[in-house]
């Protein structure tokens, strides 16, 4: 049996795993779920949601990581073996996000070389649809690859492969030593420069400007679950796995706190990046901020930041740059991150070196990838995401509290992380894994189940037997694939063992 | 901007970048 990887710091550890944390969703969503849903008082049930779910997950996941040593396959079946299945759902899961989001990775990758032209400047909507995507009439109708996004598709998996292929220490935790401070860097220099433009109060007014009547709507603490929920990286193997290479006398709790705290931070401050310049364009349409934002996602990234950067004059090409390089930092770390999950779940299942999981893995990923950069890509990766967000994380994180809240000794988790952590998880922790994780996350599957079954997804842009085979026979094939990974036999029984010393 | 936004802007930075700032001071400190 090969000895585990290990990080070589604990600022590796969090730096990395911040950057799983720190994806797209920082910059496109948050801003947005947070003006919609009563601006400034949605931070609070934002940090509600942070305190009683976000934490507690991700303190239950660094935890059973670290205590039982093994990618989220190998770590389930090491607490029960009938559980393994658990652990490859989440691992199809990673699979299938990480084939559409290096897709926009590459986007972000192209959209640095068009912003020293500004190639958008007739239309940012009519250049992203048109000659960048080639976008078709329908999800089957793929109208070949593009040749304006298979090379910086091409670019982004050789970043992760060579990451991937370096390992915990020399891949990892060195990309993100590197990538995690840049971006930080070049977010404030973003945001600084959004907030002092004519118009950012607007903009930030927008964002900020709290309705407390909202609190009161149920709605509004479903989206702030749901946003605290997704922008953590949890319940997808993904803090399983990198906990997985914790030294044994490791910190988990205050790893935990810092880690969220600074993607919730981080959050905040590309709020301040996009709402400022927002604001300033606002202002130079002479039209209302809500008028001009749009609704956030691919759209914000590609269509209304893009016009919003050409308002900045001479400076719109630096800028132009530092917000597209942002986004390319941002999604390539949590690429990273999800890519690395399945990697070292099949390592541990196949008793297989690092270097050869990692090019028979990132050769197949790579050609899956391609159907997202056909002239068709941008509908199957609506459809996918959908469906992989709502079902395969929400129902897989749902199992997941309550197999090991319910069906598992907890206290022995809690009694092994209170050992090696700097504070405390408290009776509190049990509460929430135990308690209210379970009944939102429930809530939200339901909720999500009623809502297709309802009203179709995509308000009728998308035919049935599209969404049939792109979304609900993918979720078949995240789950039945688990059962089938689980029914292989372990190529090491050793790794079986509990107690791996 | 209107006080309450800038308000509800401070309490979000003071609590997410201050309980990092906070947290990481204690990571330290064990540190020695």
């Amino acid at each position: 049996m090969q000895p585990r990887e290990q990080w070589n710091t604990r600022t590796g550890f969090i730096l990395a795993a911040v950057g799983s944390a720190i994806g797209l969703g920082n910059i496109w969503r948050f801003p947005y779920m947070a003006a919609e849903n009563g601006g400034g008082a949605f931070f609070i049930p934002y940090l509600f949601a942070l305190l009683t779910a976000g934490i507690p997950i991700m303190i239950l996941e660094f935890g059973i990581g670290q205590k039982f040593r093994g990618s989220a396959p190998l770590t389930f079946a090491r607490i029960n073996p009938k559980w393994e299945w658990l652990g490859w759902w989440q691992i199809g899961v990673c699979f299938f996000i990480a084939v559409y989001y290096v897709v926009i990775v590459a986007w972000a990758i192209s959209y640095v070389g068009f912003s020293v032209t500004q190639a958008w400047s007739d239309g940012a909507g009519d250049f992203f649809y048109g000659p960048f995507l080639g976008l078709t009439g329908s999800p089957f109708e793929l109208g070949g690859l593009q040749t304006g996004i298979i090379l910086p598709l091409l670019a982004a998996w050789i970043i992760t492969f060579l990451v991937l292929y370096g390992g915990v220490k020399s891949g990892i935790e060195r990309a993100s030593k590197i990538l995690m401070p840049l971006l930080l860097i070049m977010t404030i220099l973003i945001a600084i420069r959004g907030i002092t433009l004519p118009g950012a109060a607007q903009g930030l007014n927008y964002l900020f400007q709290p309705d407390f009547s909202k609190i009161l709507d149920y709605k509004v603490w479903t989206a702030a679950y749901g946003q605290i929920f997704f922008t953590l990286s949890i319940a997808f193997a993904i803090m399983i796995a990198y906990s997985s290479y914790l030294p044994k006398k490791s910190d988990i709790v205050n790893n935990a706190f810092i880690t969220s705290f600074i993607n919730c931070g981080f959050s905040v401050l590309a709020g301040f990046a996009v709402f400022g310049i927002i604001g300033h364009m606002a202002l130079n349409q002479g039209a209302a901020v809500a008028e001009v934002a749009g609704s956030g996602g691919i759209g914000l990234a590609f269509i209304t930041f893009p016009t919003a950067i050409s308002t900045l004059g001479s400076l719109a090409p630096l800028f132009g740059i530092l917000f597209f390089l942002s986004l390319t930092f941002a999604g390539l770390t949590s690429l990273i991150s999800i890519n690395e999950a399945a990697i070292s779940a099949f390592m541990d299942k196949f008793s297989m070196p690092r270097k050869k999981v990692v090019i028979i893995y990132t050769v197949v990923a790579a050609a899956c990838s391609l159907i997202f950069a056909t002239g068709a890509g941008l509908y199957i990766l609506d459809i996918v995401d959908h469906f992989i967000n709502n079902f395969g994380i929400v129902f897989g994180g749902l199992i997941e509290v309550i197999l090991i809240g319910w069906l598992f000794n907890l206290k022995s988790v809690q009694k092994h992380v209170n050992a090696i952590s700097e504070f405390a998880a408290g009776t509190w922790w049990l509460f929430t894994i135990k308690i209210i994780t379970p009944l939102v996350l429930g809530y939200m599957a339901v909720m999500n189940l009623i809502g297709d079954l309802r009203a179709p997804y995509g308000n009728g842009d998308y035919s049935s037997t599209a969404l049939f085979w792109l979304g609900w026979f993918l979720i078949i094939l995240v789950v039945a694939g688990g059962f089938i990974f689980a029914s292989l036999k372990w190529k090491d029984e050793q790794y079986l063992l509990k107690e791996v010393e | 901007m209107t006080g309450s936004a800038i308000a509800m802007m401070v309490f979000a930075i003071v609590v997410l970048w201050g309980g990092a700032a906070y947290c990481i001071n204690i990571a330290m400190k064990s540190r020695g």
